[in-house]
């Protein structure tokens, strides 16, 4: 079973302090850290998992500039076999569809059973790349899949619904699936692991390689644009408990006795 | 005149409520700039949701056929292309949601149509529509805007608008013949799985104490455990901590796991992503402990604690026990 699967790096923003950088049209990224995109990590681990289980290759895919070679290794280190980087300067800007549009252009040069992409980003959060790649490729797929059991030429997955809820389809493969977190426990990748892959040569493709024209990525290809990011509006907000620990404490226990019935 | 069309969403015999919400909001942008409302329902003796939605749209365009008694993006797909191209709406709304998530980008990538997904904010200009979306897990908000010329089609996320009620519309009923064959699908539902019964039932607990991503590693949880038992509260958490198998699915409030609704609310180490608060928000008092201040929680909570939950628990948990005792 050979699986292609598409990844992304990204900043770690759930615990850090957010501003605005100064384009207006992000935030500012400096100081930030930066990591293969959640989602992800449990796309690659559970495709490792299949190659285990049934044998064949795992590519990694990943658009974006040197930086990303980062996550690629990350990867390789996991266990995929290969790692190939779609960089251009014209990629530059593009939004949920055209980046579909790249990946759909490398993957038709690779064979492959299966594409794994994770079911949202970190960042933009458009969850559409994995769902308009199938269409792009003209197979099928599925969305927030958190089970998945392969059969002969087909693969039975469950996907996730609101409320606990799931259901499950058979779908025929090739096929793409957008994947859950929790749906494995992405492994534990130590520097030594890292350093092991660290000389790996990751071939790199370009718009040209692609047969893709300058006006069909980019802005220029793209649907939506960002016209300025800005802080959420803040709520009605909290009233918020101030002083020592202690005094904190004894304010959170009349708030339980008046409110909470804690007796 | 021209449209806005809006997938009705429904499973097991109930519309969610996304339906009602994107109905809310599309009868604000047609009267803001003369548009007609359509919703499209599919399905399979749905005659009783079509009465239903008559009230909110100018049309409910019925398409009933056995082979959409479930949910498949395939035959969605199908059915929407044929409704799509021959009423061409302007406007397109589908919910960002299990099912939304599945089949829009698809469909409007088909269709070569703009789709923006996950919008909490839509405005009307003529017939250009400004978005909002968030970036970031909700951290920061982007105005979007389309690229192309419509016909449009936009993800609404749950929850972004409110319900209002109006006065009613004609809501002409219009049968549309069913474009499905008995061709074989390359993707076909086979069942539901209901959700793991477990041992606790937190829609049940009058005080919930609830763990987020912050709680770091497994072998803090016993800590907030203890302070949990200490007031009577039962424990539960967001989705990392589910994700990462440190307490089971049927502690999770959010989206996808339980919608609770008790007395007092304590969000630990939660940052409050829309996904975790459409499960809390029907608590009556919450109480939200994080070290960010901006934490989108904070919104959400009547009462907060900017503090390192590592330092401000144990000191919650001895300060209680102490005042239960005296």
């Amino acid at each position: 079973m050979n699986i292609i699967v598409c990844i992304k790096r990204v900043p770690e923003t759930a615990d850090a302090d957010v501003s605005i950088g100064k384009s207006g049209k992000d935030i500012d990224k400096s100081g930030l850290a930066f990591d293969l995109n959640e989602w992800d990590s449990y796309a690659i681990e559970e495709a490792i998992l299949l190659k285990e289980k049934l044998g064949g290759t795992v590519t990694v895919l990943s658009i974006g500039g040197e930086d990303s070679n980062e996550s690629l290794r990350k990867c390789l280190a996991m266990g995929a076999e290969d790692a190939i980087r779609l960089t251009d300067p014209a990629f530059e800007g593009s939004d949920g569809f055209v980046t579909a549009k790249i990946l759909a252009e490398a993957i038709r040069k690779i064979p492959y059973d299966l594409i794994l992409t994770g079911t949202q980003a970190e960042d933009d959060g458009y969850g559409q790349v994995g769902v308009v790649l199938a269409a792009l490729l003209g197979i099928p797929h599925a969305a927030l899949v958190n089970r998945l059991e392969v059969q002969d030429k087909k693969i039975k997955v469950h996907r996730e619904l609101e409320g606990g809820l799931e259901e499950v389809f058979e779908i025929d493969l090739p096929a793409v699936l957008t994947i859950q977190t929790g749906i494995n426990e992405p492994r534990y990748v130590s520097i030594m692991g890292i350093r092991k892959v660290a000389k790996k040569e990751i071939n790199t493709f370009g718009a040209s390689d692609l047969n893709l024209k300058a006006e069909d990525v980019g802005p220029s290809g793209s649907d939506i644009q960002l016209e300025k990011i800005f802080l959420p509006p803040a709520g009605e907000g909290a009233e918020m408990l101030e002083g020592k620990p202690e005094e904190i404490a004894l304010k959170v226990f009349d708030i339980l006795k008046d409110k909470g019935g804690l007796v | 005149m021209k449209e806005i069309i809006v997938l009705a969403e429904h499973r097991r015999g109930e519309l969610r409520d996304v339906t009602w919400e994107m109905l809310s909001k599309s009868r604000q942008l047609a009267e803001s700039i003369g548009l007609e409302i359509g919703v499209a329902l599919l399905g399979k003796g749905v005659g009783q949701i079509a009465e239903a939605l008559k009230p909110k749209a100018h049309r409910v365009y019925l398409i009933e056929d056995e082979r959409l008694e479930f949910y498949n993006s395939e035959t969605y797909e199908k059915v929407l292309t044929q409704l799509i191209t021959e009423r061409k709406p302007l406007l397109t709304l589908v919910g960002h949601t299990a099912m939304g998530m599945d089949f829009a980008p698809g469909l409007a990538a088909h269709l070569k149509m703009p789709l923006a997904t996950d919008c909490i904010g839509i405005d009307a200009a003529g017939e250009a529509f400004s978005l909002t979306r968030q970036l970031y897990g909700g951290k920061v908000n982007a105005r979007v805007s389309f690229l192309k010329k419509g016909p449009y089609m936009v993800t609404v996320r749950s929850g972004a608008f409110p319900v209002i009620e109006k006065e009613a519309l004609p809501g002409e009923l219009v049968k549309l013949p069913s474009p499905l064959t008995d061709e074989g699908l390359a993707k076909r539902f086979l069942q539901y799985v209901e959700a793991a019964v477990g041992e606790v039932d937190i829609t049940q607990a009058d005080i919930l104490v609830s763990i987020g991503r912050g709680i770091k590693e497994a072998e803090n949880i016993p800590m907030v455990k203890e302070f949990a038992d200490a007031i009577g509260g039962t424990l539960s958490c967001s989705r990392p901590v589910v994700d990462k198998k440190w307490l089971p699915k049927d502690r999770q409030v959010g989206t996808s796991g339980k919608t609770v609704k008790p007395k007092v609310y304590i969000a630990i180490g939660i940052s409050g992503a829309f996904q975790h608060v459409a499960g809390m928000k029907g608590a009556g008092t919450v109480i939200a402990i994080n070290k960010d201040p901006k934490a989108p929680i904070f919104s959400a909570a009547t009462y907060g604690i900017v503090a390192d939950l590592f330092k401000i628990v144990p000191v919650l948990k001895d300060k209680v026990k102490e005042l239960k005792k005296s």
